[in-house]
């Protein structure tokens, strides 16, 4: 049962990672794409980290992925020359492509002879009545590598403060709505009651 | 009913997939049966605060409505506008409507009444839920049309922002029991406020979040009044202008069962979901799921009386609620709860 789960996820990953490379429109890619995250995740779930597999749907597929498609859609984009582009980058990428696969071959063959190895792929998962995933991995982020935790965090919070900082831009001569204005306006303020004589107008 | 079938000739296999599916069954067609009678309580509450009757001519009281109207849409004929993108056009409505079912997976509706539950079960129902918004966004797009395209834009950025929030909420609920198995958040509600009331919805520090949540859950359902994606005085009718027959049943049916889902989340995070609202031996005579559905149906009513009496959010306030108020409380809310909890089990550090 979990080897066919398995060969399923996977081949799903495979092909759509395949079909978001070769797809003709960049709004298929994403969503190709987004389909490889989201059956990544149940090979995390077949491993037992059903809490990264969690967060990688939260994250990555509830909000990165958005964002995304997003701009994708938004884009106006010219088929001609992204095509030339992929012809021009294949190269580079057939290299990348043969060093990650020779580094697997390599690390696959030396963990295969390496004592022990066999048991370790048998027993996939946590162990059983263990602390969960959420608790394994709270416990160790917060006491042994909290300075790592709370450094990565750091990083974020500089990373985000400077995007909006570099985004955010005054500009004059633009009538913004000023929400307090908005709420604080009563009705004596805006309107008032006249009873005007015949023939006369109304001062506004 | 999982061990009978394995115990029987099907074997250990077949016999718990065969459980497995008829348990999902169990709980998709009811459910199809709650959504059709909630939208028909949802007409009723808005045409009682409008002074009108309702639906009131198809069988008794006009229960049938639904029924004779889920009939009518699919006897029509599908219509797919030429210039649309065909496969995802007809795919969006899928995922509207799946993704709405999946997260009644984990939902407890009693004790043991319980699909899969599993110990991240609140992630769970995060995640998926924060897949609902693909299928407004590929049928806004697919549509090739400005205003569904308009509402798809909307539909993106309001659910991501509402969902942070729903987020920190989420956690200080979970800080409190110490627990994401939903059964678990639950039974950590008994007896909470002095020993006699079930729920954490009562707990002074919760009920500001409960509240959020509440308007948040409305939010992120984009139900009115924040209902922009398909605000019908400006967009015809959002992602949906284009839809029609089953594929435009498909949205409702999906809309709805997310609607009664975030019922019932607000129902097991804060008002004590299947137990009875007060904890006195009696009352737990009656079967949890009879008072997990009486307390859902109120906050659909609170829903519905939402719907009727307030009007449509702006855009521009739409976004500052979320951004600008609902996130820095629920962040402020966060630290107060975790260091509430720490007080409450550690004691005063000095």
């Amino acid at each position: 049962m979990q080897i066919f789960a398995f060969y399923l996820f996977a081949s799903i990953v495979i092909a759509s990672a395949a079909f978001c490379i070769f797809a003709r429109n960049p709004v298929h890619s994403v969503l190709w794409l987004i389909l490889a995250f989201f059956n990544a995740a149940g090979l995390m779930l077949l491993v037992g980290a059903e809490f990264i597999a969690a967060l990688l749907v939260i994250v990555y597929v509830g909000a990165v992925a958005v964002l995304f498609l997003f701009v994708v859609m938004m884009l106006d984009i010219d088929f001609a020359e992204l095509r030339a582009g992929f012809m021009k980058n294949l190269p580079l990428g057939l290299v990348l492509a043969l060093i990650l696969a020779a580094e697997f071959v390599i690390f696959g063959a030396l963990s295969w002879s390496s004592e022990g190895m066999g048991e370790a792929t048998a027993v996939v998962g946590p162990p059983a009545g263990g602390p969960s995933n959420i608790e394994a991995l709270g416990t160790l982020l917060y006491t042994k590598y909290v300075f790592l935790f709370e450094a990565a965090g750091m990083i974020l919070l500089v990373a985000m403060v400077g995007a909006i900082v570099l985004t955010n831009r005054k500009r004059g001569g633009v009538r913004i709505q000023n929400i307090r204005d908005q709420v604080n306006r009563r009705p004596e303020d805006a309107t008032h009651n006249t009873q005007p004589e015949v023939g006369k107008g109304v001062e506004l | 009913m999982t061990e009978y079938l394995q115990s029987t000739f099907l074997g250990p296999e077949v016999g718990w997939l065969v459980a497995t599916l008829a348990l999902i069954l169990l709980i998709a067609l009811p459910l199809m049966l709650a959504v059709a009678m909630i939208i028909y309580v949802d007409r009723k509450i808005i045409a009682a605060v409008a002074l009108r009757r309702g639906p009131n001519v198809v069988g008794p009281f006009g229960l049938l409505q639904s029924f004779a109207d889920g009939l009518k849409v699919f006897l029509q004929e599908t219509i797919i506008p030429s210039s649309a993108n065909k496969g995802l056009f007809l795919l969006a409505p899928i995922i509207t409507f799946t993704v709405a079912l999946l997260a009644w997976a984990v939902v407890p509706f009693s004790e043991d009444m319980v699909l899969a539950n599993i110990n991240i079960g609140l992630l769970y129902i995060l995640a998926i839920s924060s897949l609902g918004v693909y299928g407004v966004v590929i049928s806004g797009w697919a549509s090739n049309s400005k205003y569904p395209f308009f509402s798809a834009m909307r539909a993106a950025a309001q659910m991501i922002s509402y969902e942070v929030s729903i987020g920190f909420i989420l956690i200080s609920v979970v800080l409190f029991a110490g627990t994401f198995n939903l059964n678990e958040i639950i039974r950590a509600q008994e007896g909470h406020i002095f020993g006699v009331v079930n729920a954490y919805g009562l707990n002074p520090l919760l009920f500001p979040m409960a509240v959020m949540f509440l308007i948040s859950s409305m939010a992120e359902t984009a139900r009115a009044p924040f209902d922009l994606t398909e605000a019908e005085s400006e967009l015809v009718a959002g992602y949906q202008t284009e839809y029609s027959s089953m594929s435009f049943a498909l949205f409702w049916l999906g809309e709805y069962a997310n609607i009664l889902l975030m019922c019932a989340l607000n129902v097991i995070l804060f008002w004590g979901g299947w137990l009875p609202p007060i904890d006195w031996e009696p009352l737990y005579a009656v079967p949890g799921i009879i008072w997990l559905f009486l307390k859902m149906f109120v906050i659909f009513f609170i829903f519905g009386l939402a719907w009727a009496t307030v009007p449509r959010y702006r855009y521009d306030q739409l976004m500052r609620l979320g951004w600008k108020i609902f996130l820095p409380i629920s962040i402020f809310w966060v630290v107060l709860v975790s260091g509430y909890v720490m007080v409450d089990k550690f004691g005063w550090p000095l």
